[in-house]
């Protein structure tokens, strides 16, 4: 809520700019009520904006703590005052969940670690050097970047099964790194360009090599380019779903997405344990909140400077 | 692209030599692998895409039996079907809906963001984070859970209200599945939309504003004639990224199927799963990716331009 002071503040500067041009004194008044009343009123709108699109992660969390017979009264139960952690004790009971961990774990430091080194090759060679193909090469990038998953998976599908890759780690990150390229070339092109070769070159006239003068100059100054599209590759591979549900079909090489859809399922054999169901995509979906909202601040000044100014 | 060149043309004044063979080939050198993996897992099974589409691919090539070339045959059987019809219009319906809703909402969002004070923006900033943030699965499941016909929450606010809503099923009826399903798409897609507008309002001076409200212009003319002119070029690009997600929603679909009859709700990417996955169709679903590919592509185009716009 905004403070008083602020508000008052603020209508002040208002007030003297209604005097300033001889706006009628008599309606100052009355525009003063009403300017202060908007205010409320837009205060009190965004709040519940804020409480809207913030209730469903909220209602998660607090389900994950309740248990099934809590959550099938006729009245919800708005505060987890009673919670217990006995959804996460039934989730975490039969290890399935720490498989799939492990699978994700694996398939997105692969993924980071490979994207990372070929996405700043490339787009090395395209903010520092002039050659033939340069152009098509930017334009092929920008056009993969939009393909829909949809539009190729079948075909994915089909070449790992003939390359015995279905259901392995290997297979599927091949699949994520070629995703994931064009979009963080695009965005650490932006990084490379906005360092100036200048720098280098003043390194090179003090004696450094050229690759020396890259290394030791240009480099250091790429970390926040670099962090933000690990960032970016990390999401994607952790969070994908299209992809994995038709290369991942095993039960034991489930990724966590695919492993939070397989739980409902099961739940729903039954009728379904809500509680529980909510405790996994709590499980899920914490943990990439948490790192979300450390790394933002970054990593929307990455995208914008990369992938919007240039 | 202006910021690019300096290096070569200049490195022959500085103290070391470079071989200028080597400053040739070292750019194909440094973009190789990034083409090798694009090759790789998107070039090669798209030729095999448009192979497959071009032939007749059923049960007997499973079993070893080379495929028959059968031209344009499996798009126009394909495109004579009146679901395939269905699905496209369903999907432009669809997508046309999410995306005017997603702009509609985030642009109401970041006005609001820029008209209160800073305490209620971070309010609204952290909340939108929180959807941002979540992984897409999880969102469907928390909606389904939001959305269950006995003990959802929804049902229950609606209930007070209209007394049928009681025990509705809301994924019982292709309308309410896509009701739903437009939820999930626009509580997730709102943040990113208002995100990038607000940076984009921020940019707009306030003096402008200011000179506009002594000469008298109401709020509504402010925003149409100067804000909106003002920040169309992150509009342009939010609104076509967009059409671009909405065209493409899968997950979100996907999943919900699995409450219920699945035939009569399907968009182009279950479409496109359920013909290759669901009943190995492969002729069939590759002549629809790639109907679907250049679909985006045609979408895309208009992207790439803004974007090739703005960078220069």
């Amino acid at each position: 809520m905004p403070s008083t002071q602020e508000t008052t503040a603020q209508e002040t500067t208002t007030g003297q700019l209604g005097i300033a041009t001889g706006g009628p004194v008599l309606k100052e008044g009355v525009s003063l009520r009403v300017r202060r009343i908007g205010k409320v009123l837009l205060a009190l709108s965004g709040v519940a904006l804020a409480l809207i699109w913030a209730f469903p992660v909220y209602w998660m969390v607090s389900s994950s703590l309740l248990s099934n017979t809590t959550l099938g009264k006729s009245t919800p139960t708005w505060f987890p005052s009673s919670g217990t952690l006995n959804n996460y004790r039934t989730v975490l009971a039969d290890g399935r969940f720490f498989d799939a961990l492990s699978v994700s774990l694996r398939v997105t430091l692969l993924t980071v670690f490979v994207v990372l080194i070929f996405a700043f090759l490339a787009a090395l060679a395209i903010s520092r050097f002039k050659f033939k193909g340069r152009k098509g090469f930017v334009l092929a990038l920008l056009f993969i970047q939009m393909l829909p998953a949809e539009g190729l998976f079948i075909a994915q599908y089909k070449m790992m099964a003939n390359a015995q890759l279905l259901n392995s780690v290997i297979g599927i990150s091949v699949l994520y790194i070629a995703a994931v390229i064009p979009f963080t070339v695009w965005m650490l092109r932006g990084f490379v360009a906005g360092i100036p070769a200048e720098l280098e070159e003043a390194a090179q006239i003090d004696g450094c090599s050229p690759t020396g003068a890259f290394f030791r100059v240009t480099f250091p100054l790429l970390a926040p380019g670099l962090v933000a599209s690990g960032v970016y590759a990390f999401l994607q591979a952790w969070n994908e779903f299209t992809v994995a549900l038709v290369i991942m079909q095993e039960p034991t090489s489930r990724t966590l997405p695919l492993w939070l859809r397989a739980f409902v399922e099961g739940s729903r054999a039954r009728e379904i344990d809500w509680g529980a169901v909510m405790a996994s995509s709590t499980l899920v979906a914490v943990p990439v909140i948490i790192f979300f909202l450390f790394v933002q601040g970054r990593m929307t000044s990455g995208l914008v400077a990369g992938a919007v100014k240039g | 692209m202006s910021v690019v060149t300096t290096i070569d043309a200049e490195t022959g004044v500085t103290a070391r030599e470079v071989n200028p063979r080597k400053r040739k080939i070292a750019p194909y050198l440094l973009i190789a692998p990034a083409i090798v993996m694009l090759v790789v897992a998107m070039g090669y099974p798209l030729g095999w895409q448009i192979y497959t589409s071009v032939h007749h691919y059923g049960l007997a090539q499973q079993f070893g039996k080379a495929a028959e070339f059968v031209g344009v045959d499996n798009f126009t059987t394909l495109f004579s079907s009146s679901t395939t019809w269905m699905v496209v219009i369903r999907s432009l319906v669809f997508c046309l809906v999410n995306a005017g809703l997603t702009l509609l909402i985030g642009l109401g969002a970041a006005l609001l963001m820029k008209a209160v004070h800073k305490a209620v923006r971070l309010t609204i900033q952290i909340a939108m984070l929180l959807a941002w943030a979540t992984p897409v699965t999880a969102a469907v499941t928390i909606w389904i859970w939001l959305f269950d016909w006995h003990h959802g929450v929804i049902n229950w606010v609606l209930s007070h209200f209209w007394p049928s809503m009681v025990h509705f099923n809301w994924l019982g009826t292709p309308l309410g599945f896509y009701s739903v399903a437009t939820l999930i798409v626009v509580w997730m897609s709102v943040p990113f939309v208002a995100f990038s507008i607000y940076a984009g309002l921020t940019q707009v001076p306030d003096e402008v504003m200011e000179a506009a409200q002594i000469d008298g212009a109401t709020a509504w003319q402010r925003l149409t004639k100067i804000t909106l002119p003002l920040i169309r070029p992150v509009l342009m690009i939010v609104a076509l990224l967009q059409l671009i997600w909405d065209l493409r929603v899968f997950t979100q679909t996907r999943m919900l199927q699995d409450y219920q009859d699945p035939l009569n709700v399907d968009l182009l990417g279950t479409y496109i799963y359920r013909m290759g996955i669901g009943q190995s169709d492969f002729s069939m679903a590759s002549a629809f990716s790639i109907f679907v590919l250049l679909l985006t592509i045609a979408v895309s185009w208009f992207y790439v331009r803004e974007l090739i716009k703005e960078d220069n």
